[in-house]
């Protein structure tokens, strides 16, 4: 027996492939869908998202996502782009976000030694205890690819240093999010994501 | 991986599984085969690599157009890296960054070292059709930036192949004038290698293929030698 479907928010232009696949190595077929039933009726919900916070709000209001959302009440889980638009808001285009999460995504400053985009493996620092990081050490690493962020705050699960700590992972209740690619982080990113599946 | 058609898909995945298990941070594709003018190519095989791969990947070669772009992220890769295409048409980068992001537009470059000069070559898949760009290393740096390139591969021909080492003089030149992640390539032939290129030209990483090919180097202990350096990679 194959596990529930998991509801992908399709946000649009995002490239979810390799979201897909890691969700089927963990033995979940994925649904990507903009269906407010399909995603309500859903176990679990990832908003992905690649690109700027402007356009991908807008996308989301489209299809009325950006009022379904905030009213999800099983585990949802923002990745990347999708984490800061759980966020109040963002500099980038400087657009209100979903607020069910506190802080507003900020834009890193270049300096040398530190390029923006952040982008390549870097380690978190996760709170211990928190179900998400199970099974994994206190500072696994993790593939970032981003140029803004949400700043640490009481929701904070996980930091990462860029320059300054920024929210690597977050939860407001029903609410998770990963700054980084769990896709994309070998082992530790497939914990996460079976952790986000098994005990949420 | 460099690989022409007639090398078996086997081939490709078990490699990818290796490279995934050894501990590669990264793995680049060069499909030579999609480089010829014209050539429509089946990039179902990326498909094939993402499903296995829990790592991210880029995939250079016969990015020619938004549209080749979109197919081969669509099959799962994260990056696309441009390399000759940019230099016949150098708005192909501006489009490719905004219709994807500059996250995931690579630019490779070949570069040469003639009489204290570096400049740009294309056409470097097919060493028949290898030839001088016009153009200056450091000028075409500064310009794929400007342009919306989010990462570039420094290839230093003088060294590709010869495993003398990364090319340091050239790297250290090129580090001041970028600001986005540098990436060494050539050159690469032993674990000292690597920690010179990390520590002297302060790059963001370092490509090799002919090393890790023939087992002279194993990832997993050249990362170990690297953490015994000082240098921070992933465990």
């Amino acid at each position: 027996m194959s596990e529930p479907p998991v509801a992908i928010i399709d946000g649009g232009g995002a490239n979810i492939t390799s979201l897909r696949l890691a969700l089927a190595r963990l033995g979940h077929e994925a649904l990507l869908t903009t269906d407010h039933d399909a995603i309500r009726a859903a176990r679990h919900v990832i908003l992905p998202g690649v690109g700027a916070a402007a356009a991908a709000m807008e996308k989301l209001g489209a299809s009325g996502l950006d009022r379904l959302i905030p009213t999800l009440t099983q585990p949802v889980l923002g990745i990347c782009l999708g984490m800061q638009l759980l966020g109040e808001g963002s500099e980038e285009g400087d657009v209100a976000c979903l607020g069910v999460m506190p802080g507003r995504a900020r834009r890193f400053t270049p300096a040398p030694g530190r390029p923006v985009p952040h982008m390549g493996w870097n380690q978190l620092q996760a709170t211990p205890g928190v179900a998400l990081f199970a099974g994994l050490p206190a500072a696994p690493w993790c593939y970032f690819v981003h140029s803004y962020a949400l700043p640490v705050t009481p929701a904070t699960i996980a930091t990462c240093d860029y320059g300054g700590a920024f929210a690597a992972a977050a939860r407001a209740g029903n609410f998770l999010a990963v700054q980084f690619h769990p896709e994309r982080s070998a082992s530790a990113g497939a914990a996460i994501l079976a952790n986000f599946l098994s005990r949420y | 991986m460099r690989f022409r058609d007639h090398r078996v898909m086997g081939d490709i995945l078990e490699l990818a599984r290796r490279y995934r298990d050894e501990g590669a941070d990264e793995l680049v594709f060069y499909d030579i085969t999609a480089s010829p003018e014209g050539r429509t190519v089946d990039r179902s095989w990326i498909q094939r690599v993402a499903a296995v791969l829990d790592i991210p990947f880029c995939v250079a070669g016969g990015i020619r157009s938004v549209a080749d772009a979109e197919a081969v992220l669509h099959f799962g890769a994260d990056k696309i890296s441009v390399n000759t295409p940019a230099l016949a048409n150098p708005a192909l980068l501006d489009a490719l960054a905004r219709r994807f992001g500059s996250q995931c537009v690579v630019v490779g470059i070949d570069s040469h070292e003639q009489d204290g000069a570096y400049r740009v070559y294309q056409n470097t898949g097919d060493p028949a059709r290898t030839r001088e760009s016009g153009r200056d290393t450091a000028a075409w740096v500064r310009e794929v930036q400007e342009r919306g390139a989010g990462e570039i591969v420094l290839n230093c021909m003088n060294q590709d192949g010869v495993r003398q080492g990364y090319d340091i003089a050239q790297l250290q030149m090129v580090r001041p004038l970028c600001s986005v992640p540098l990436i060494a390539s050539g050159g690469a032939g032993s674990m000292e290698h690597f920690a010179a290129v990390f520590h002297e030209a302060r790059v963001d990483g370092a490509l090799a293929a002919s090393v890790f090919h023939t087992g002279t180097l194993h990832i997993g202990e050249l990362k170990s030698y690297l953490r015994t350096q000082a240098i921070g990679v992933r465990s």
